[in-house]
């Protein structure tokens, strides 16, 4: 007798019970460690005290006016490299000339380390908006092409074959058959290119930055402020979660007739 | 990907054809496939040729590894030929074209367009009248029996459904020929009967010219009007056996002595060595 069964389905309403029981764990553990003092509130601050970081930054306007510019960093950072990385990936995923000259470039350029070109990008652009912009760029454009191409190759040949049959030709096999067949899979992608995005915001205002999210933790580091580095982070947690799900949301409305559930 | 495949531009005939092709509608001549490998080349087929006539149904049969569906494949376009040539009608082909439609062994219903909207498909590429596209698509979903299913979405439809769709979707454009490759042998025994007794139903209404490629030996007997028996690799013609079975067809058919008869003597002719 199997006991305990492997990919077993749960019912929606217990999924989501358990999944607030493991925030609601975490931040217990968190209370007790803090509030009995077993861990020192430099490393692990009180999350009254967090809670109370958050309040006096709502009422100063910091709180919103930095995620507003860290939005805004994000965004079109995102922006560009989806508008520029879409069409090099389904090329790429689609002629295999364009992939051997893009592919081999792509591999090599995503494993450099993002905050490694801070300093180079200070010379290249500045030390305005562009620069934050374009450290976000850099950070999920290469990957986002490589991944789009994958989109684009998921797409059944025979899927492909069926247009060619029924009289396609090969810009219209591209516009009315590759693109729709990919589309699921090409918001999925973007949807985690997005939480890349998030990451490479602290990166990005580490360029002479005196505003945003990731500068006020940079900030608090210096003056060891633990309860607004906790805030500044789990802030952009809930904001790159909250992202995630309207991806996610607008993706199962926009795409109620793919076949694989998301 | 197929898109990035070079294609094999043949040259188009002229209008002198041999008087025996007059009602021809897929004649190839002499078709020749070789792999080619680093460990060198296999001859896949060689020297086959076949002719469909206008209005026939004819079904390839052979064993696994013979070619049969890369000789579907290459009349269609997606598959490039080594030497020899396939004549549609009057003109060699060059790549895949509308007026070769193709029923695939493998689903392929675009899934985000409704089952309508999935027939109308090619139509809409040639451009056809708005209103005339409607009656066409109305008068195949009939013929395939899913009215009730036009707004309905792929995924919504068991497999069966799925390919009596895919056969309305390449019907509906009016191909000079009909291109199935396996298209039913993924389907459980049930359905394929179904589908089977639909398919020769429709054969005997709408008369379209069939190339049907299957490994099943009854479903050849009981739909065509030819069977050609293919040899195993490299893979020829090793027969060509003409359907005398009554026109107008049910399945009880499969129960009667010529067919029984019919389908041990094209059994006999498959080489099992293979195997």
């Amino acid at each position: 007798m199997i006991k305990i069964k492997i990919r077993k389905k749960l019912s929606k309403k217990n999924y989501l019970l358990l999944a607030i029981t493991a925030f609601v764990v975490l931040i217990a553990a968190w209370t007790i460690a803090s509030v009995t003092g077993s861990i020192d509130a430099i490393f692990l601050p009180n999350p009254t005290k967090v809670l109370n970081y958050y309040v006096e930054a709502i009422k100063d306007g910091s709180l919103l006016e930095n995620t507003s510019i860290s939005l805004y960093r994000i965004l079109l950072g995102f922006i560009l490299a989806v508008i520029l990385g879409i069409p090099v990936g389904i090329l790429m995923g689609t002629f295999q000339k364009v992939e051997a000259v893009v592919r081999p470039l792509c591999e090599f350029i995503r494993y450099m380390p993002v905050p490694a070109f801070v300093p180079l990008i200070m010379v290249w652009v500045g030390i305005g908006e562009n620069a934050k912009i374009t450290v976000i760029f850099i950070g999920t454009f290469f990957q986002l092409v490589l991944m789009v191409a994958d989109d684009a190759l998921s797409v059944p040949d025979d899927l492909i074959n069926a247009g060619y049959t029924l009289g396609t030709s090969t810009t219209q096999t591209i516009f009315k058959i590759i693109i729709p067949a990919m589309l699921p899979r090409l918001m999925e992608t973007l949807r985690m290119m997005i939480g890349w995005a998030w990451t490479y915001l602290v990166s990005a205002e580490l360029v002479a930055a005196n505003s945003g999210l990731g500068y006020t933790i940079l900030k608090s580091q210096r003056f060891l402020a633990t309860d607004a580095i906790f805030g500044g982070i789990i802030l952009i947690g809930i904001l790159g979660l909250l992202t995630d799900r309207l991806f996610a949301f607008v993706n199962k409305k926009l795409f109620h007739w793919s076949e694989s559930a998301h | 990907m197929s898109l990035f495949k070079k294609r094999n531009i043949l040259p188009v005939r002229d209008s002198h054809i041999e008087a025996n092709l007059a009602n021809s509608k897929i004649y190839a001549k002499n078709i020749k496939k070789i792999y080619h490998s680093t460990k060198g080349d296999t001859l896949a087929m060689n020297n086959v040729n076949i002719n469909v006539l206008e209005n026939e149904f004819v079904c390839i049969v052979g064993p696994s590894g013979c070619g049969k569906s890369t000789l579907l494949r290459m009349v269609a376009g997606l598959d490039e030929i080594s030497d020899g040539e396939i004549i549609i009608r009057d003109h060699a082909i060059i790549g895949p074209g509308a007026d070769r439609g193709m029923v695939f062994q493998s689903y392929t219903l675009f899934p985000w367009m409704t089952v309508g909207d999935n027939i109308k498909f090619g139509l809409k590429l040639r451009k056809i009248p708005a209103k005339e596209q409607e009656e066409i698509v109305d008068k195949y979903l009939k013929v395939i029996k899913l009215e009730k299913f036009k707004n309905s979405y792929p995924k919504e439809l068991s497999g069966g459904m799925k390919q009596r769709v895919a056969i309305a979707r390449a019907l509906a454009n009016s191909p000079e020929v009909l291109l199935m490759d396996e298209p039913f042998s993924a389907l459980d025994p049930q359905t394929k009967a179904d589908m089977q007794l639909l398919m020769r139903q429709i054969w005997q209404v709408e008369k379209p010219t069939v190339l049907f490629v299957t490994h099943d030996i009854e479903e050849a007997v009981f739909l065509s009007s030819k069977i050609y028996v293919l040899t195993s690799r490299p893979g020829t013609v090793k027969k060509e056996v003409p359907v005398f079975l009554p026109y107008n067809r049910d399945l009880s058919l499969k129960d009667t002595e010529n067919f029984i008869n019919l389908r041990k003597e094209v059994n006999a002719l498959i080489d099992h060595s293979s195997i």
